[in-house]
């Protein structure tokens, strides 16, 4: 269990990772990444039962996460780099040619910490929907975490799985959206617009939390919360609410920095904007 | 030549279902998903027997290929079904991201494959499984011949440690496979050895090829038959056996000419020994309503049709 400002410095060093590699690889998703950064800093650093020296693919024994929204791999093996899963050093091959830390998670490059590939939207809440449905058959009590995007959340298998999980009363299964209200193309409320996603996930039959997604006190409650909702019956959904891009000036807020690489000067700007709390790799 | 007896038309269908049974019987880790299509995969015995190990995904097929990912990655052993084109077409970048990228030990049961599902037209009939499935790396594609060996054939996936496409259908088929015979993945069955032509052919078309020959022997014509039950890995060997030593190759399929058997199997001949071919299959276009019987004769897919293609490519 981490404090909350241990919590809020490996954050940080996320963030920077998050935008040295990705503008090192000239390639990659900075946006998303850095507006997911607090709360799932939080979720491996105080919430999650899991440990690196143990892992295993199948999950046993531990709490799962699967990446739904798979162009987040910047913040995701910052992460994993940062707990432990992998070197720090590693960092510096994301997106390279033969590397582990391909752009979106991939299960075949031994990479630890990697329960399903990811990459094409609104499919692992549906993996994590059968992973805690084999965890409930196995009598296994630990959670299975999945993040999924607001625009991700267009997809129509998000929905069916939203069924399928309240259907089964996987109240194991924790589901979080980066509610930072952009996509690719614009603002999510001018490209396809959600309406009231909370309103959705009740209405679909889930226990539905929202929390500030840049406040480590609120994202730790919102976790406790959604934790004691064990026995519900219902699954849980933490809609998060959070900006693009954030912690940087120039990034945040915008849908502009989704899928963009920052230019060499760009990121030294960056860079003067973020505390360096752990060591850069 | 050698005979098979027809020991009683039954849908090959059931064969998975009883396989599915014995399957769960002897591994508490086979699990069975359907999308509102217990009945038609006959799933009810297995979920009669383990209700806690069968799950109803209703009609959502993207999310079952999703769930049964998870659940193999736990180490359940998930067969998904559903009818051919809603377990391929409908979700192939399903299966491509969650079982064949993602190397889940998933098994999709595909009832209803083909035009012989019948009356429920073109919507239900897919023609394009086969190539969809084939073309995903590291997926085993098996499409048995009848009742006993789609039986096998499912004991056998579940036994397998990878992803699995099993095809198989609606309408009641010749059961004429021993009951006992254990399914090799990978394995051709040579049923009828022969020296003129060979035909190689897939599931219930084997029986088709078995009654083409019996009509080609009694004009004088010698043909092999094998049946290729493993669409993928295809055994090679067998195939380039039969063609070095009959030096013509008619390939049966029900399904289309787009990434089938027979260009499979052209595919090898043209690489490693180039030999007269002809095709049965479907044809390029998309089915209609009808009985399986009348289908197969307007498709061209029936014995009458083996044989006539043999012929033509004898030249007698």
């Amino acid at each position: 269990m981490k404090t909350l400002e241990e919590l809020n410095q490996i954050a940080a060093q996320v963030r920077r990772d998050i935008v040295r590699m990705v503008s090192m690889a000239k390639s990659g998703h900075p946006g998303g990444s850095m507006s997911s950064a607090d709360f799932l800093t939080a979720l491996y650093g105080s919430v999650m039962q899991h440990d690196p020296a143990t892992w295993t693919r199948d999950g046993k024994d531990q709490d799962v996460f699967i990446l739904s929204a798979g162009h987040l791999t910047p913040v995701y093996y910052s992460i994993l780099a940062r707990m432990g899963y992998i070197p720090v050093e590693e960092l510096a091959t994301f997106r390279k040619f033969g590397t582990r830390l391909q752009g979106h998670p991939s299960v075949r490059r031994g990479l630890p910490g990697i329960t399903q590939a990811s990459g094409s939207l609104g499919q692992g809440l549906s993996a994590a929907a059968g992973i805690a449905l084999g965890k409930r058959l196995d009598g296994d009590p630990h959670f299975t975490y999945v993040l999924c995007g607001d625009g991700e959340s267009e997809e129509g298998q998000i929905w069916e799985a939203a069924l399928f999980a309240a259907h089964h009363g996987l109240d194991n299964l924790i589901a979080m959206t980066d509610w930072n209200h952009q996509q690719i193309d614009g603002n999510v409320d001018n490209v396809a617009g959600q309406g009231d996603l909370e309103a959705k996930w009740k209405a679909f039959g889930w226990n539905t939390l929202v929390a500030d997604g840049h406040d480590m006190a609120a994202i730790l409650k919102a976790f406790a919360d959604a934790q004691a909702l064990r026995g519900s019956g219902k699954p849980v959904m933490i809609l998060f609410n959070t900006d693009m891009g954030h912690g940087v000036d120039f990034m945040a807020g915008t849908h502009k920095w989704h899928g963009k690489a920052p230019s060499e000067e760009q990121c030294a700007d960056a860079m003067t904007q973020i505390p360096e709390t752990l060591g850069d790799f | 030549m050698k005979k098979y007896i027809d020991t009683g038309k039954k849908d090959t269908r059931s064969g998975f279902g009883a396989g599915l049974l014995e399957a769960g019987k002897a591994d508490p880790r086979v699990v069975a998903l359907t999308a509102d299509l217990k009945g038609s995969l006959k799933m009810d015995a297995f979920a009669e027997a383990f209700p806690d190990r069968f799950i109803q995904c209703g009609i959502a097929e993207a999310n079952m290929v999703g769930v049964a990912a998870g659940l193999a990655i736990t180490g359940k052993i998930p067969f998904a079904g559903s009818f051919a084109e809603f377990i391929t077409g409908r979700v192939y970048d399903q299966i491509r991201q969650e079982v064949a990228y993602g190397m889940t030990n998933v098994k999709l049961a595909s009832s209803h494959a083909g035009i012989t599902l019948g009356e429920d037209g073109a919507t239900h009939q897919t023609m394009e499984d086969i190539a969809l499935m084939r073309a995903l790396p590291g997926m085993v594609v098996l499409a048995p011949c009848d009742y006993n060996q789609t039986k096998a054939a499912t004991i056998a996936a579940a036994k397998y440690d990878g992803p699995v496409y099993l095809r198989f259908g609606r309408p009641s088929v010749p059961n004429f496979t021993p009951e006992d015979r254990p399914f090799e993945i990978g394995k051709a069955w040579v049923m009828n050895e022969g020296t003129d032509v060979s035909l190689i052919a897939t599931g219930h078309l084997v029986w088709e090829a078995l009654q083409a020959a019996e009509a080609l022997e009694a004009e004088g014509i010698s043909a092999e038959v094998i049946n290729i039950s493993t669409i993928k890995p295809l055994n090679e060997e067998a195939v380039l056996a039969s063609a070095l030593k009959t030096k013509a190759v008619v390939v049966a399929e029900e399904h289309g000419p787009a990434g089938g058997l027979g260009e499979l199997v052209a595919g090898v001949l043209a690489c490693k020994a180039p030999t007269p071919m002809a095709m049965v299959n479907g044809g390029d276009r998309f089915g209609q309503t009808g009985t399986p019987k009348e289908l197969m004769a307007a498709y061209g897919l029936d014995a009458a049709h083996i044989a006539e293609a043999a012929k033509k490519l004898l030249h007698k």
